[in-house]
Formats: structure tokens, C-alpha cells, sequence
């Protein structure tokens, strides 16, 4: 159990990431919002480093070095019609942050708990699927590849498949308690995400990127069972359900119903062939 | 655990709340402020780390310290210019 100024600290700090939510919904205080929200995560991460660092403090803080020699360039540099293949990047290296973070724990903890096990391996899937999807987006924005639905061949099958290998493999992890496993269940993952997103086409897109948005809140809470920690379960939670919300506001703005954009592709191509 | 669960609960109904009225300007700086929330997973990557003694555990945890830190701070520079740019356009 940590000592109670972190959990004071990470209280302010979730405070602060709901405040921050809360103003970004009114366009008046956006900007504050936004700003609160840093705060509370620069005082959230500084709490860990001085709580948490025990081994390791200077390399974690070259780390975050290098991080902030990345992350900052890249978001003051991108054209701002590149904004959303830059949020879809920076959303799918959160993602993989989570998959890495409960596949390192489960490597230094021997023996878990079921409820540990089973928080491990949906932080793997959900984060590997939002990292592997949001690449898919960012290249279709950037216009890497087509921007229009890809349909894959038998692409419902092999997407049912991957669905069901991801399943069994979960459950492997949890019956076996196997590292070997959690990893190819990380592969299951990637490959989950880009079935995921491949048949969204064009303007679409955005709406997917927040759907995987809400993914990795949801891996971040699922993390937070797998530390036990209060902040990573409030923060990823607040995300996951805000994202799911605004994705069905979004949907909604473009007046469609979600499972149209997500699974039309599908269901176009197969009224397509009815009729053709 | 229960406790745990009543956290989770309870921020699920926060989630929902908060951004249950946002006009439709401000959907992709919503977006792009969660994002950059949910980069609050460099606590938990600086945690694991802090305590990690294997040279593979070391080195995965820096690869999830190093992608959270690009998440938190690329999330909160590219939300704060998408403001900058409506303040702009409004006057």
C-alpha cells in the first residue's frame, strides 16, 4: 500500500483530469482545461518518480528525456490538417505503453491472483489492438495507404478467427500463467486491430481513432487492476467512458448510427452482391 | 477489491457526465485531452520500472516509460495548439 501523501497526490491529480475533461465539453474554458490536466499529470508523475523510482531512477528519467525530445516536436511541428493522424499516433503509443506495462509486471510478479491474471491479459489485448489500429489510421489518414474501406478477402472469417484466437489464448494465460502465451497474445492483438480497421473508410476515420481512444482508457483502467493502483483505474476510466460518450456523439453529428460506420463496409458489399 | 470496483464504477458515471453536453466544435479537442490523459499510464510504466531488476524487465519498462512520455506530452502541445487555432478563428 503506498504511503498516504501518494495517495493524496494521485487523488489531486485524478481531480484534476476531470476538471480538465469537464472544461474541454465548454469552449470558454477549453484551454484552462487542457492546462489542468497537464498539471495534474505533471504532479501524478513526479509523485511516482519520487514514490516509485526505487532502481532505475536515472535511466527512467533519460527515458522521459527522450520522450519529451520526441513528443514535443512532433505535436508543435505537424500541419494542422495532420492533427488527427498525430492524435491517432500519440493515442496508439499509449496503448502499447499499457501492453508493455502488464506484460512487464506479469513477468516480475510469479504468482498472481486470477483477478491479476485476467487484469493482465485484457491489458495486453485492448492495448494491442488500440496500438495496431491506431497505426492503420494514421496511415490511411497520411494517406499511406487507400483511405477507403479495405475489404480483405473471407476478411469477416479471418477477423472471427482472430477474435476466437485471442479468446483462447486469454484464457490460456490465465489457466497456465504463461509469459510465452501473453506474448502471442499481444500478436492476436495487432493482428485483431488491423482487421479492426482496415473496412473504415474516409471520413470515418476519426470516429474509429476515438473509438480506439476509448480502448486505451479502457487497457490504462485494466493496468490500474494489475498495479493496484487507484489513479491509472480513475484516469483510464474517466477516458474509457468519456470516449465511448463522444464517440456516439460524433457518430451522431455525422448522422449515423455506429455500428453503420464500423461494420458498413461489410454489410454495403453484401447488399452489393444481393443485388448484383 | 470492492474498493477497487466502487472506483471503477463510480468514474464510469464521471466519464459519462462530464462530457454529456459538448457542442460539436469541440469533439476533436475532447478527443485529443482524453488521449493525452490516458497517457497517465507513465505512472504506472515509471512504477514498474522503479522496482524492475532483470535486464528484460528494465528494458521493457523504459520502451513503455519512453511511448507514455511521447502519449502525455505530444497529447497535451497538439490539444493546447487546436485551441490556440479556434481562439484564432473567433476574433
Amino acid at each position: 500500500m503506498s504511503p498516504t501523501w501518494v495517495q493524496l497526490a494521485y487523488l489531486a491529480a485524478a481531480l484534476c483530469f476531470v476538471l480538465a475533461l469537464k472544461g474541454l465539453s465548454t469552449p470558454r474554458y477549453a484551454r484552462a482545461g487542457n492546462l489542468v490536466g497537464a498539471a495534474g499529470m505533471a504532479l501524478a508523475v513526479v509523485t511516482a518518480y519520487v514514490h516509485g523510482a526505487v532502481h532505475n531512477g536515472l535511466l527512467i528519467l533519460v527515458a522521459i528525456a527522450a520522450g519529451v525530445a520526441v513528443g514535443i516536436p512532433a505535436a508543435r511541428s505537424v500541419k494542422m490538417t495532420a492533427i488527427p493522424q498525430m492524435v491517432a499516433l500519440f493515442n496508439g503509443v499509449g496503448g502499447a505503453a499499457a501492453a508493455l506495462v502488464a506484460l512487464t509486471e506479469f513477468l516480475e510478479v510469479a504468482e498472481g491472483s486470477v483477478l491479476f491474471q485476467v487484469a493482465t491479459v485484457l491489458t495486453v489485448l485492448i492495448g494491442s489492438v488500440s496500438f495496431s489500429g491506431s497505426v492503420v489510421t494514421f496511415l490511411k489518414l497520411q494517406e499511406v495507404m487507400t483511405t477507403r474501406p479495405v475489404l480483405l478477402p473471407a476478411g469477416q472469417v479471418v477477423g472471427v478467427a482472430a477474435a476466437v484466437a485471442s479468446a483462447l489464448l486469454a484464457l490460456g494465460v490465465v489457466l497456465t500463467g504463461s509469459g510465452t502465451l501473453l506474448v502471442l497474445l499481444a500478436v492476436a492483438g495487432l493482428a485483431l486491430g488491423v482487421l479492426f480497421v482496415l473496412p473504415v473508410g474516409g471520413a470515418d476515420v476519426p470516429i474509429a481513432i476515438s473509438l480506439l481512444n476509448a480502448f486505451t482508457g479502457l487497457a490504462v483502467a485494466a493496468s490500474g487492476y494489475v498495479l493496484a493502483n487507484t489513479l491509472l483505474i480513475v484516469a483510464g476510466t474517466l477516458v474509457g467512458a468519456s470516449g465511448t460518450i463522444l464517440t456516439r456523439l460524433m457518430a451522431q453529428a455525422m448522422g449515423r448510427p455506429l455500428t453503420n460506420i464500423l461494420f458498413g463496409a461489410f454489410k454495403t458489399t453484401a447488399t452489393a452482391a444481393a443485388t448484383g | 477489491m470492492i474498493d477497487l470496483l466502487t472506483i471503477f464504477v463510480l468514474a464510469v458515471f464521471v466519464g459519462f457526465e462530464v462530457v454529456s453536453k459538448v457542442s460539436t466544435i469541440l469533439h476533436t479537442p475532447l478527443m485529443s485531452g482524453a488521449n493525452a490523459i490516458h497517457g497517465v499510464i507513465l505512472v504506472g510504466a515509471i512504477l514498474i520500472t522503479g522496482r524492475a531488476e532483470h535486464a528484460l524487465e528494465v528494458a521493457l519498462g523504459l520502451a513503455a516509460v519512453f511511448l507514455a512520455t511521447v502519449n502525455v506530452v505530444g497529447g497535451f502541445v497538439v490539444t493546447d495548439r487546436m485551441l490556440e487555432m479556434f481562439k484564432g478563428h473567433r476574433r
